[in-house]
This record gives C-alpha cells, sequence and structure tokens, in this order.
C-alpha cells in the first residue's frame, strides 16, 4: 500500500492574510496616535491604555474560561478593543471606570452576541458611551495636555475640550493635537498617516473615512461653523478612520460603506448642532451600525450576468 | 512576413479575482517523452458524462490507438489504449479520487506499435468536425473534461459568430498549454484555422495572459502569416489575474457578453474551445492518432526539478514522479491540475487522464487557525461572480433555507477566490459546493 496523501476540497493555497495579521496592523496603525496621547497627558495615559487592554483580554480570557470555548485571546481583537476604548477616554477618567469599559466592551457588547464578527455594535464605542450616560461627570473632565509639563503638576486643571467651549486654537494646535480631548483623539495628523498605512495595506477602503469626513466638512460650511474645530477638535478622525471602519458592524459592499459614511456625518453633525451635547461621533457610529444589516441587504448586487436574464 | 496587426485588448475585464505567484517555473522547460510504462490503467471515465463501455475482453491485443471504450451517450467520450500490448484485466478500482470507477488494464509490450487501421480523418462537412472530435475522444482538457463533441454541435438557431481559443493558462505552475503554443503552434494555428473554417465562424480570438509574451509574440506571427487567406484570427492579451481563463471570465473580455448561469456558450455566440483541445483535435485529422497522450507539467513545492512531459493517458503518477525524480514520502498532497482548482488524489497509484494538465507534489504551508468570519468583505470582493460567500456560510450553518436560495448559489463556479483571499480561514469554497449539494437535495 502506497502512502496515503492528503484529500481536502480546493483551493490548495491560502493568502497569508490572517484575523491576527489584520488586527495586528489596526493595532500598529493606532500606536502613533496612541504614543502621543500618552506624551501629552503623561503617566495617567499610559496607564489607562494598559488597564483598559489588560482588562479588555482579560475579560475575554475568563469568558471562554468559564463557557469552556476555544481561547480566542490569540487573535488581538480584545487587545484591540482595549487600546481602541482607552483612546477614547479622558486620561482623567477614573481607571476602575475605564476597567468596567473594558468588561462592558468584551462581554456584554461582544461576548454576549457571539463573540468576534457576530456583535452588531462596536465594542469600544459602544462601551464609551456606556460610562458616558453611567458616569456623566467622571466622564467629562478633560485636561489641558500641556499643563503636566510645564508646571509638573499631576492634578491638572479641568479644562474642556475644543468642541465644548468657545475656543482659541489655532488650526496647527489642533491638526496636530496640542489640545485637551480623549487620548488617542487629539492629533488628526497622526490618525490619518495611521489611516493611510491602513488603506496601503488594504485592510480598510478610504469609502467610510471619506465620506464621513467629507459629510461633517461639508454640512458645516453649510451651516457655518468653525470647520477646523469640526474636523480636528472632536473624536472625528479617531471614530472615521478606525472606528467607523470596524469590519463586523459596517457594510460590507461599496455602496452601503458610501450610505454608511454619510449617515455618520450627517447624525455626527446633526448631534453637534441641533443637540446638547458638544460630541456625536459615537452616537452617529452606534445608530448607523444598528441599520448595517438593512444596508447591506439593500445594496447587493446581482451576480454576473443576472441581468442578462431578467432581460430574456 | 507581414507586420503582425496590433494586439487586441480585452473588450471588458470582471471585477474581482485575485494575484497569485505565477509560478511558471516550468515555462521555458522542453517536453521531454516519457517512455512506455509496464502496465496503463485506463479509466473509462474521463469526462462529464456517462462513461465509455469497453469494447476489448481480457487477453485482446492492442495498440496504440486502438479504440477500448466506446461514448456511453451522447455526452460522452470514447477511450483509446495508449500503450501496444495486452489488455489483461478490467475492473473496478479505487485508486482515482477514493471512488469507485471501471479501468481498462493493459500490459505494455514496450513497442508503442500505432494502430496500423488508423488513418487521417477527412473533414468535408460541419458535423465530421464533431464526428472527429468524438472519434478522438477529445474533452476540454483545460482540465473541466467536457466532451468536445458536444460543444461542436451547437444546435442549428443560434448563430455563432465567435470562436475563443483559451491559451490563459491562469492558475500557478502549469505551462502545458504555453508548451503547445511553442511547441505545437502549428498545429495550434491550423487547427483554429480549419474550426473557424468548417463551422464558418466569423472571429477567432486567441487569448493569452501577457505573463506569456512568447506564446502571444509566436501565435501572433503565425496569424500574421496567414493573413493572405483571412484575417479575422487575432490574439488577445489578458491580464494576468486569475481566474482570468474560467470560461465566463474569458467570454467577457473576448466579447463583453456576460454569460449567465445555466446557459451554454453558444447561447451567447461563442465557442470556447482549450488551446491543446485544438492542436489535439488538427493532430488526430492529420495523423488519425486519437487523445491517447497528454502533456503535462510536474512541479509544486515539493518538486526540486520541475519538468514538462508527454505521457501516455493511464499512466500511474508513482511512475510519472519517479521518471521525474520526485520523492513522494515527504510530501502532503498531490493535486492533478493547478494549486486553485486542482484535484487531489489519495495516492500516487493514480493514473494520468486526459483531461490533466499537470501533477503538483505540495507540502503543506503551515496551517493558520480558522477563526470566526470578521466580514471584511475580501470574498465578496475578489468573487468574479459578484456573489457573497460570506453570507453562504451563514445561512449555511443557521440551516436558513430561504437565505441560501437568495443566495444565487448556482453562479458560483468553485474558482476558490474566495477562500483564497479569507483571512479568517473559512473554507468559503466548500462551503459553496456544500450549499449548491443542499439546494438540489431540497429539490
Amino acid at each position: 500500500m502506497s502512502k496515503l496523501l492528503k484529500v481536502t476540497s480546493s483551493p490548495h493555497i491560502r493568502h497569508v492574510d490572517s484575523t491576527r495579521g489584520i488586527m495586528f496592523d489596526v493595532i500598529v496603525a493606532l500606536l502613533p496616535a496612541a504614543i502621543w496621547g500618552c506624551i501629552l497627558f503623561g503617566l495617567r495615559a499610559v496607564i489607562m491604555l494598559a488597564v483598559t487592554i489588560v482588562t479588555a483580554v482579560a475579560s475575554e480570557f475568563v469568558w471562554n474560561i468559564v463557557l469552556k470555548k476555544e481561547q480566542t485571546i490569540g487573535d488581538l481583537s480584545a487587545v484591540l478593543t482595549g487600546l481602541l476604548l482607552g483612546m477614547n477616554l479622558s486620561s482623567q477618567t477614573p481607571f476602575w471606570i475605564a476597567a468596567i469599559g473594558s468588561v462592558v466592551a468584551i462581554i456584554v457588547v461582544k461576548q454576549m452576541f457571539g463573540g468576534l464578527g457576530f456583535n452588531f455594535a462596536n465594542p469600544a464605542m459602544t462601551a464609551r458611551i456606556v460610562l458616558l450616560v453611567s458616569f456623566a461627570g467622571q466622564m467629562s473632565s478633560y485636561v489641558s495636555p500641556i499643563e503636566w509639563w510645564s508646571s509638573g503638576a499631576v492634578d491638572a486643571i479641568a479644562t474642556a475640550t475644543p468642541l465644548a467651549k468657545e475656543s482659541s486654537y489655532t488650526l496647527r494646535e489642533l491638526f496636530f493635537g496640542m489640545h485637551s480631548g480623549a487620548i488617542g483623539e487629539t492629533s488628526a495628523f497622526l490618525l490619518i498617516i495611521g489611516g493611510l498605512y491602513l488603506m496601503l495595506r488594504r485592510v480598510i477602503k478610504p469609502i467610510i473615512p471619506v465620506a464621513f469626513i467629507g459629510t461633517v466638512a461639508i454640512a458645516s460650511l453649510i451651516a457655518g461653523t468653525d470647520l477646523k474645530l469640526a474636523l480636528f477638535g472632536g473624536g472625528l478622525m479617531l471614530g472615521a478612520i478606525f472606528m467607523a471602519t470596524d469590519y463586523v458592524t459596517t457594510p460590507t459592499t461599496n455602496l452601503g460603506k458610501l450610505i454608511f459614511g454619510v449617515g455618520c456625518g450627517l447624525i455626527t453633525f446633526v448631534i453637534r448642532y441641533f443637540g446638547a451635547l458638544p460630541e456625536g461621533v459615537s452616537y452617529a457610529i452606534l445608530l448607523m451600525n444598528i441599520l448595517t444589516p438593512h444596508i447591506n441587504r439593500l445594496t447587493l448586487s446581482k451576480p454576473f450576468g443576472a441581468e442578462e436574464v431578467a432581460k430574456s | 512576413m507581414k507586420l503582425p496587426e496590433s494586439i487586441l485588448r480585452p473588450v471588458k475585464l470582471i471585477r474581482g479575482g485575485i494575484h497569485l505567484e505565477h509560478q511558471k517555473n516550468t515555462a521555458e522547460c522542453e517536453t521531454l517523452v516519457m517512455p512506455a510504462p509496464k502496465t496503463v490503467y485506463i479509466p473509462l471515465s474521463q469526462h462529464i458524462g456517462a462513461p465509455a463501455n469497453p469494447v476489448v475482453k481480457k487477453g485482446d491485443t492492442v495498440f496504440v490507438g486502438t479504440l477500448i471504450g466506446e461514448a456511453g451517450g451522447f455526452v460522452s467520450a470514447p477511450v483509446h489504449s495508449s500503450v501496444s500490448g495486452t489488455v489483461t484485466d478490467i475492473k473496478d478500482l479505487t485508486i482515482g479520487n477514493g471512488t469507485l470507477q471501471k479501468y481498462i488494464i493493459i500490459e505494455s509490450d514496450g513497442k508503442m506499435e500505432a494502430d496500423p487501421e488508423l488513418k487521417p480523418f477527412s473533414v468535408e462537412s460541419f458535423s465530421d468536425l464533431a464526428e472527429a472530435a468524438k472519434q478522438c475522444g477529445l474533452v476540454g482538457l483545460g482540465g473541466a473534461g467536457f466532451p468536445t463533441h458536444v460543444k461542436l454541435s451547437p444546435s442549428k438557431d443560434v448563430k455563432i459568430d465567435t470562436l475563443v481559443i483559451n491559451a490563459a493558462e491562469c492558475e500557478p505552475y502549469i505551462t502545458s498549454d504555453y508548451r503547445e503554443c511553442v511547441e505545437g503552434l502549428n498545429d495550434v494555428i491550423e487547427g483554429v484555422y480549419l474550426i473557424k473554417q468548417k463551422l464558418g465562424i466569423e472571429k477567432v480570438v486567441i487569448g493569452v495572459e501577457n505573463n506569456k509574451p512568447r506564446a502571444i509574440e509566436l501565435l501572433m506571427q503565425v496569424a500574421a502569416d496567414h493573413r493572405d487567406n483571412d484575417d479575422n484570427v487575432k490574439i488577445m492579451k489578458l491580464p494576468s489575474k486569475y481566474p482570468q481563463g474560467a470560461e465566463k471570465v474569458i467570454i467577457y473580455s473576448a466579447t463583453g457578453r456576460k454569460l449567465p448561469a445555466g446557459k451554454l456558450p453558444s447561447d451567447v455566440g461563442c465557442i470556447v474551445m482549450n488551446v491543446t483541445s485544438v492542436a489535439t483535435l488538427y493532430r488526430f485529422i492529420t495523423t488519425g492518432m486519437p487523445l491517447v497522450a497528454k502533456r503535462i507539467t510536474v512541479d509544486g513545492t515539493a518538486v526540486a526539478e520541475p519538468k514538462n512531459l508527454i505521457a501516455p493517458i493511464g499512466t500511474p503518477i508513482k511512475e510519472i514522479l519517479s521518471f521525474v525524480g520526485v520523492d513522494v514520502q515527504n510530501a502532503d498532497r498531490i493535486l492533478m491540475g493547478g494549486p486553485m482548482m486542482g484535484n487531489p488524489v489519495v495516492s500516487d497509484e493514480s493514473v494520468l487522464e486526459k483531461r490533466n494538465n499537470a501533477i503538483l507534489v505540495m507540502y503543506d504551508a503551515k496551517p493558520q487557525p480558522q477563526t470566526a468570519c470578521i466580514r471584511c468583505g475580501r470574498c465578496a470582493d475578489t468573487c468574479p461572480m459578484s456573489l457573497y460567500p460570506a453570507m453562504v456560510d451563514t445561512a449555511l450553518r443557521l440551516g436558513d433555507k430561504e437565505n441560501l436560495n437568495s443566495l444565487n448559489i448556482n453562479y458560483c463556479m468553485e474558482c476558490g477566490c474566495c477562500s483564497y483571499v479569507c483571512p479568517a480561514k473559512r473554507p468559503l469554497t466548500q462551503v459553496m459546493r456544500t450549499a449548491k449539494a443542499e439546494i438540489r437535495r431540497q429539490k
């Protein structure tokens, strides 16, 4: 009897890209802005990111153990969720609140809906919203970035984000991130660099970020609000480039992505302009996340040659 | 010689598809002729359709080209002896893909004597061409194995205006069609003109991927030499993007027409033939020798010195590999055909069939873990048929029949692009096959 060989369904070769590789690429793309946030906001920011990442990974680890599921922390998606959540928080957020955020993101938003690939809303962003409505006071305490540098004081003067009050920041300060805000959202420049890296690596397509940011820009121009604040003053860049491009919770079709991006942009503008809240990016993405399955269904393309069948 | 006319560009390009490493290591390897094997095992079913019925019995003396199995129906093809010698047995074996198949076993006398009764086939009319293809035992040599005479007998009321010659060879590694263009250039071009003339087809498009510039050049030269008589044979330079050589894809490139699921190329005015099929048909018409040997590429990650060779149909793979000097002991799999659509065999006792164009001996790449679908949409982006494999995956897993039926699974040509690109390493092409079977089962 000669040697028995492996027999599997074709194809017999695979591309090198993996789930883990994609998650790793997104983490790499976030790092410049995260590191910049740590420089701006100091040790508290470093600890904040560590707390959210470790808690996120630990939550997923424990969940898998308790439910006797295959361990999935190796796919790095929990690391990414933790990092994104941390970058969306002010460095003044109490650490225990940040940790709760990670648990909510992983356990409630992700695992309870079936784990990776099955959650309908972006875990990090939904967790941020949960924290925002649960701990409104502690969550909206921001610090000016330079304070701790000049005075060395850790308990820096609380301030508002540029969007929250009439501010005198220059375009340059806003674009490069010399202003208050969440740890990872301040430097539009570094976030755009990260986004370009992801597009270059073909991890994301430019459709959603361009549609999202473009819509906010156009709406802001029409309404006559401060364009530089609208684009660079809040969480728009982080949201549009990294949260609104999450595969799981956004449409897969190109037309769907366009609709999603424009929808996010409009809702963001409406909340900022008409609402009582200074910031609307998270809510906009969450609302569009909910519409994603419908957008997908409505924008499916016809298979090759189907129109010929219809004609005849 | 006249200057070759400018090369054709694709009329339209399909969306999707993937860029693969070409791995055409054997492109410049001249074809070797494999010596007669001691024993050949000739399968009676080497094509789509009914198996052939044996017309010889144990103890009969046969020659190279002797008919040993006649077509078992309209969609079927005859088989011929590939060696001279004695029929030792006719029996069912599981040496192919693991299922039971009937084989005619012939012990070779080593002389490779041609059947003295073989004589050139004269093609007078339209229907003679299909008869020639049938008597040749010709099947689609690109890999599908569809009996050629069926293709060449289009119903009278369809108008065929374009003959598409498929020399795209979009699978990695394989160079057997390319070698046919180089070594059998005359047979190819004469065959093309013969078919064009007999079927009264206006236009011929020979499609070649742009990674074979020499084939393009050679074909353009011979086409130019024939221009005095007929100026309607054109060479089309296709992008090297898998699956450019798939029937629907090459028709779209050559004519801009979309071939819907369940339709035949003749429904959109085309006949598509593989370049080696054309040359084989021409050789049969001029010499009377049917399809008894096949040019194949032997390559793969476990092959140190890849080669092209011609071997008799029914030669055990074991002997072909030992002729090329390949050790199977460490290898993980043997594929008949390319890495994207080739069929794996259970052991090296399998034999060479008509439709095979390559034997790949592969080591497995390090397996990557399968994860849940992350909905990246790459499967849908690369699907040349604009399908949604990930949605089929979900619908199949959930047993969602309604959704399964709405996802147009019958359009899938199983090219493998979805599985190839999936970062979650989900076996999407296999899912599509399972889904097709599930839908058939429901009906």
